[in-house]
């Protein structure tokens, strides 16, 4: 029977009769890529944008990304969408800090990413000001697929990232110019 | 088929039991420890959308909120019971309504306590 359920490829390894052994990098990169949970922190317009991507027409859903955490312990993917103030950084931050390791953020938007048209006294010069980014989404506001251009971006990362790569010297020095230990 | 069982019968329940705990607590150790991990104290703060948490969350609560709440679900369970009595009321006949008069009685004497008892008398 013809069936349009879309799995996940497997990584490169090596197949015998009733076995399959690759490396356990992959193993974990995949599982990590495909059950992103995201946790959306929207303040404006680009949030309208990422409602788009979770409901049923963009269906955010098919990239693993089923459930949205609106608490930072189980989550993954932190999402800044929107106008960051400069108020809001240390909320931003806390959040950021609170999420458990692997942690990945993307900046959804001009205004997350660099403060976009804002460019006052009052507004963050976008988000990695003050946290680590590491997918920036153009756009204001950027329209869902891009959004889900950037997930998928994320999937990557995860897909190809060492297990070291959280307890290493380079993270370690990445953290500690934002101030994290 | 045999009807009596020894002690040793039940080894298989025991070893059953002995992997089940042996996996749960043997995942929970590994996955604490080999998962990448970065603990501090703003980390252990409880999550309030990333706001200062203020005050405790074990404030005493006055004690009419939960008699309110308790009488609620006790005549919410009534009107329960009451569908499917409307329901089938001719069906039940005298039977069931001399049941259900007992019922609400019941409950109604419990009502009449609590009124002069003034739990509703919040002022």
């Amino acid at each position: 029977m013809a069936s349009n359920i879309k799995l996940a490829e497997a990584p490169e390894g090596y197949e015998g009769s009733g076995f399959f052994a690759t490396s356990l990098d992959k193993v974990i990169g995949l599982a990590r890529a495909n059950s992103l949970w995201p946790l959306p922190f929207a303040t404006s317009c680009c949030g309208i944008e990422f409602m788009a991507t979770m409901g049923s027409n963009y269906d955010i859903a098919r990239f693993g990304a089923e459930r949205p955490s609106f608490s930072p312990r189980q989550a993954d993917v932190l999402l800044v969408a929107g106008t960051i103030a400069k108020k809001m950084a240390p909320v931003v931050k806390q959040v950021y800090l609170q999420m458990a390791e692997p942690r990945w953020v993307i900046a959804i938007g001009a205004c997350a990413s660099s403060g976009g048209i804002f460019d006052t006294y009052s507004v963050l010069q976008g988000i990695d000001r003050i946290i680590p980014v590491d997918v920036y989404v153009p756009g204001c506001p950027p329209r869902p697929e891009q959004i889900l251009d950037g997930l998928m971006q994320v999937q990557e990362l995860a897909k190809n990232e060492s297990l070291r790569r959280r307890n290493s010297p380079a993270y370690q020095n990445l953290l500690e110019s934002y101030n994290i230990q | 088929m045999n009807t009596t069982y020894l002690p040793s019968d039940y080894i298989p329940v025991f070893i059953q039991l002995g992997l089940a705990l042996g996996f749960i607590v043997t995942t929970m150790i590994v996955t604490h420890n080999i998962g990448p991990k970065r603990n501090s104290q703003k980390k252990d703060d409880p999550f309030e959308c990333g706001i200062p948490a203020q005050g405790d969350a074990r404030t005493p609560i006055s004690i009419k909120y939960f008699l309110v709440a308790i009488l609620f679900v006790l005549f919410d369970v009534e009107v329960i019971f009451l569908y499917p009595w409307a329901v089938n009321f001719k069906g039940l006949g005298t039977e069931g309504f001399i049941e259900m008069i007992l019922f609400m009685g019941l409950l109604l004497a419990g009502f009449y306590y609590i009124l002069r008892k003034g739990v509703l008398k919040w002022e």
